[in-house]
Order: structure tokens, then sequence, then C-alpha cells
């Protein structure tokens, strides 16, 4: 599959650091430096304590399927219709949204275990994507 | 404490330039065109005009507005962020001035050419790093680049937690279109929709089909605010503003707010429920009409929720019942809504709020005395009332 229009994401202070763990190959969750709350999409503050120190955890990559739509139109160069856009629910707690792969739109449900499994574009830009569980632990 | 607002304003004008899907003139053009037309219908002249505000979104500034049309001197000019969840904020700014004594005679506008120039959703790129930037960079990557993709997320979810069918959506979408047909400025007069055809269209971001849509239009409508006094010396009716507020919630992202405890419900619109109600003194059993943000037809069932018109989960019941129809609970965007006459960003929403009260709606529902109007739903939002005097 084509994917080299894919519009890539701009790389500043607050985000740049998290598409470098994907490229290393990990889903990365932001975790405050100081009450250990998990966040995403990144922030530079804990809405909790406030403050400023962070880190990051590796999500296992295992979740559930919190809800999800099927994109059929319009239909942009260098994505393969139909599109299954997913949230997950992450076990870690947070949550994600991404793409469903290796699943036919029928077969899609609501709640059903997913897994990451790293996608990388001809170009070599990586993302976390999903597809249905194959282990038992999900 | 908010109170204070109440009652202090009204809208004398409202003005509109013909909807098509191709204008042929420019934005400020337009802008123009619906602000001259809101002066002549409250029979107050350009130049006594000392506030504009519009959206962020909107391409023409203020002071190119007011030079075009001729305003005078300027003591408010403003944008509030963002799209269709501004159009209440550019009235709640507008009350703010007139009743703090900040500006007299404020016009609030958006004018685009929404199908001709820049369409909404067309994807963002560059270089620039801001946080707006980086926000939508979580979504567009992975071909999430439409408001449908943002929305069917929200609405899926709320669908398969309350059994909302395919066909309740398609009542909304039925039922305006049915108002459209009484409405000659809208696009799809002459042209009314059956539940086969509403199921039929194409299906775009599931379970959002094409009918779920609202339109994309060209056109400019602006919105009079003045002192309810003031507006009692004009030519119309006036629409006095009983409520008006601005809401945003925790957690709030612009259009995918996934992160929040609750999918299935719009926190943003319950929060403006709560202050609305509270600064006009009224509940939803004083509401007769609406205009609720219909972006999308799912937007509308979950706002019947929101504002109380039924408990979570009924709004499904309420629109089987045929609550929004003319002669139902709630008529509901009786000049037929961003669905079926023009996308405005809800600025035309909010001119039929004021038809309404007014009486001059062309689908009129009997003994209108308070009319609610919402702004952008799953953005940072608003609500209105406005209330005969």
């Amino acid at each position: 599959m084509a994917q080299s229009f894919r519009m890539k994401p701009p790389m500043g202070e607050d985000n740049g650091w998290w598409w470098q763990q994907a490229a290393e190959g990990h889903l990365a969750i932001q975790r405050c430096g100081s009450c250990g709350t998990l966040r995403h999409p990144p922030r530079p503050m804990c809405g909790d304590c406030h403050s400023l120190a962070w880190d990051h955890v590796v999500s296992s990559g295992r979740g559930t399927l919190d809800s999800y739509t099927i994109l059929h139109h319009p239909q942009f160069p260098g994505f393969d219709y139909p599109l299954i856009i997913i949230l997950v629910q992450l076990e870690e707690g947070t949550r994600f949204t991404s793409q469903l792969v290796n699943c036919s739109p029928e077969d899609v449900e609501f709640g059903m275990p997913v897994e990451m499994v790293m996608h990388e574009d001809p170009d070599g830009f990586r993302l976390p994507m999903f597809q249905p569980a194959q282990g038992a632990s999900a | 404490m908010s109170h204070f607002l109440k009652d202090k304003a009204a809208i004398a004008g409202i003005g509109l330039t013909e909807f098509s899907k191709k204008s042929g003139v420019s934005e400020l053009s337009l802008a123009a065109q619906a602000t001259l037309a809101a002066c002549e219908d409250a029979g107050l002249p350009p130049s006594e005009i000392d506030g504009f505000v519009s959206y962020t979104l909107d391409s023409t500034d203020e002071i190119e507005l007011a030079r075009t049309v001729g305003a005078g001197d300027l003591k408010l000019f403003t944008k509030v962020n963002y799209g269709g969840g501004a159009a209440v904020g550019t009235i709640l700014h507008a009350v703010m001035a007139v009743a703090t004594g900040v500006a007299d005679n404020v016009i609030c506008y958006r004018a685009m050419n929404g199908r001709s120039g820049q369409r909404m959703g067309q994807g963002i790129s560059g270089q620039i790093v801001s946080s707006d930037l980086v926000h939508w960079s979580w979504y567009m990557p992975y071909g999430m680049l439409t408001p449908g993709s943002w929305i069917a997320m929200i609405a899926n979810k709320y669908m398969h937690h309350y059994g909302v069918t395919a066909e309740d959506l398609g009542r909304v979408a039925i039922s305006q279109r049915h108002y459209a047909q009484s409405n000659p400025r809208s696009f799809f007069h002459g042209k009314p929709l059956t539940m086969e055809d509403y199921l039929a269209s194409k299906m775009i971001a599931d379970p959002l089909r094409l009918y779920d849509f609202c339109q994309e239009t060209d056109g400019g409508c602006a919105i009079l605010v003045t002192s309810a006094e003031r507006a009692r010396d004009l030519q119309q009716k006036p629409a006095i503003i009983r409520g008006v507020v601005q809401a945003s919630t925790r957690g709030q992202e612009q259009m995918t707010s996934y992160y929040r405890d609750e999918l299935d419900s719009l926190p943003e619109m319950e929060m403006a429920a709560r202050l609305v109600y509270a600064q006009s003194g009224l509940g939803p059993d004083d509401i007769n009409a609406a205009c609720l943000y219909d972006a999308f037809t799912s937007e509308v069932i979950m706002q019947l929720e929101s504002f109380g018109f039924c408990g979570r989960g009924e709004g499904k019941d309420m629109v089987r019942d045929g609550a929004l129809d003319i002669d139902g609970r709630l008529p509901n965007n009786t000049h037929g809504g961003l669905l079926s006459e023009a996308y405005i960003h809800g600025m035309n929403s909010i001119a039929e709020g004021a038809r309404l009260v007014r009486g001059t709606s062309t689908s009129q529902p009997k003994g209108v005395e308070h009319v609610l109007v919402s702004s952008g739903v799953g953005v940072p939002t608003g609500a209105l009332i406005l209330a005969r005097d």
C-alpha cells in the first residue's frame, strides 16, 4: 500500500519525543514526574498536580476497542478504504486513536481485544496501529 | 452573578445574503451585504455600528468590514475561537459589551465561501508547530481529516450504547428537510427526503451517511445586538437575550474529545445548559422551540438529553414521537437547519431563533415564548435563550 501522502505531524517540544519513541517501536504514554498520572495526548504540565516534570512508560500495546468509525468518503490518496479508525482503551488506562488493520469491517466489534502493531511507511515513518488480539492474555 | 446579563440586550436586526454553492463574490462582500441587511432590518444606519464580533475561522477582519459598510468609530472588535462553536459566543461578547456600556450597537457576523472557497476539513499540515496543529496531528496521520470522521467516533459509541438506529438519524434529517420545503432560502427547497432516500444515501463515515451531514454553503449572515431599550425603539420586535453563555469543559478538544470519562454524552452542552438555564431563570419546560446545532444529525439527538428535554438515552424516543416537528414538543431547526437550509456555521440558526421569537419563521409554531439556540457540538461551544418581549 502506497503511503507517501501521509500527513506528517509537526514535531514540537510537547510531542516530538513521542514520535521518536514510535520510530523506535514503542507506543509511549507520558507520565507525570511528580504524581505519576498517565496522560495522552502529551502536554507540558500535569493538569492534576501542575508539575512540569515528566517521563514516559511504554505501553504493553494491549487494549480494548472503545469506539470506531469506518471511513468510506472522501478518499484521500495513500489510504486504503474502507478505513477503520478506532479508539483504544489501553490496559494502562489512557485511550489512543489509531487504525485497525488485519480485520475486515464486518468483524469490528465494540469491546474487542486489540493489540498494537507498529506500522512502517515506505519512507520509514512509523506509527502505531492495532489488530485483533492474537494472544490469550488480551 | 451571571444574571447581570439577563434581558439587558436584544437582537434588533438579522441580515442574510443569498445562499449558494458559488457566490462569485468575496467573503468581505458577503459580510458587508449581510451587515447592511441586518442594519436595514433594524432600521439603524451602519454609521451607528460601533462593534464587530466574528469567528477566528472567518477571513474578514473587523476593520475591513467596518470600512466597507461605512461604520463609525469602533469600541469593540474581537473574534471568538474556531468555527461553529463560536456562533453563540459572538452574541455573548456583544451582550457583555452592550450591557457594560463598552459598545452600543454590535454586529456579529460570519461570511464564508464555504463551498467554492476554503472547505471545512481539508487537512492541516506544514512546518509550523502550534498547540492547535499538534492537537490535529494525533488524528491526521491516520487519515482522520474531516469533521465527519471526528464526530462519527462519538456518534457510533452513543448509538451503540443507547440503541439509536439509522432510522432515528434519518428522522432528524427528514424532519428538517420537511421544514426546508417552506423556506425558499433553503438549498433543499423543493427537494423533500424520504426514509428510503435517506437509507440509500452514501455511507460516508459509518454510522454517518450523506444526509446526516450539513451543507457546504457560500453565504453570509449578520446579527445586530443592541440594548433591549434601544431595540424597542427600532422597527422589529426585539428578541430579548434572556441567557447567553459559552462552555468548554475539562479535557475539551476541538471535535476529538475522546479522552474524557464518558464518550456517549456532551459534557460541554450539559455545562452550557446548566449555565444558560441558571442565567435565564428558565428550564427545559419553558422552551417552546429550538435551533440545536446540526452539523450532523446525531448531535441533535444527543443535545435533547444535554439540555434536559429528556433523560440520558431517551433522545431517540423523542425523535420517534415526532418531537422535532412543528406540532411536536420541541419544533427544531424550523428553517431547515445547517442540514437543509445552509451552513453558515450556526449564525443562520441564530437568525432563525430571532424569527421564531418575532413570529416570522416560514414554519412558525404557535405560542413561541422562548427559543433555545446552541452552537457547535463536540467543540468549545455556547447556548442562547431568546425571549419574546
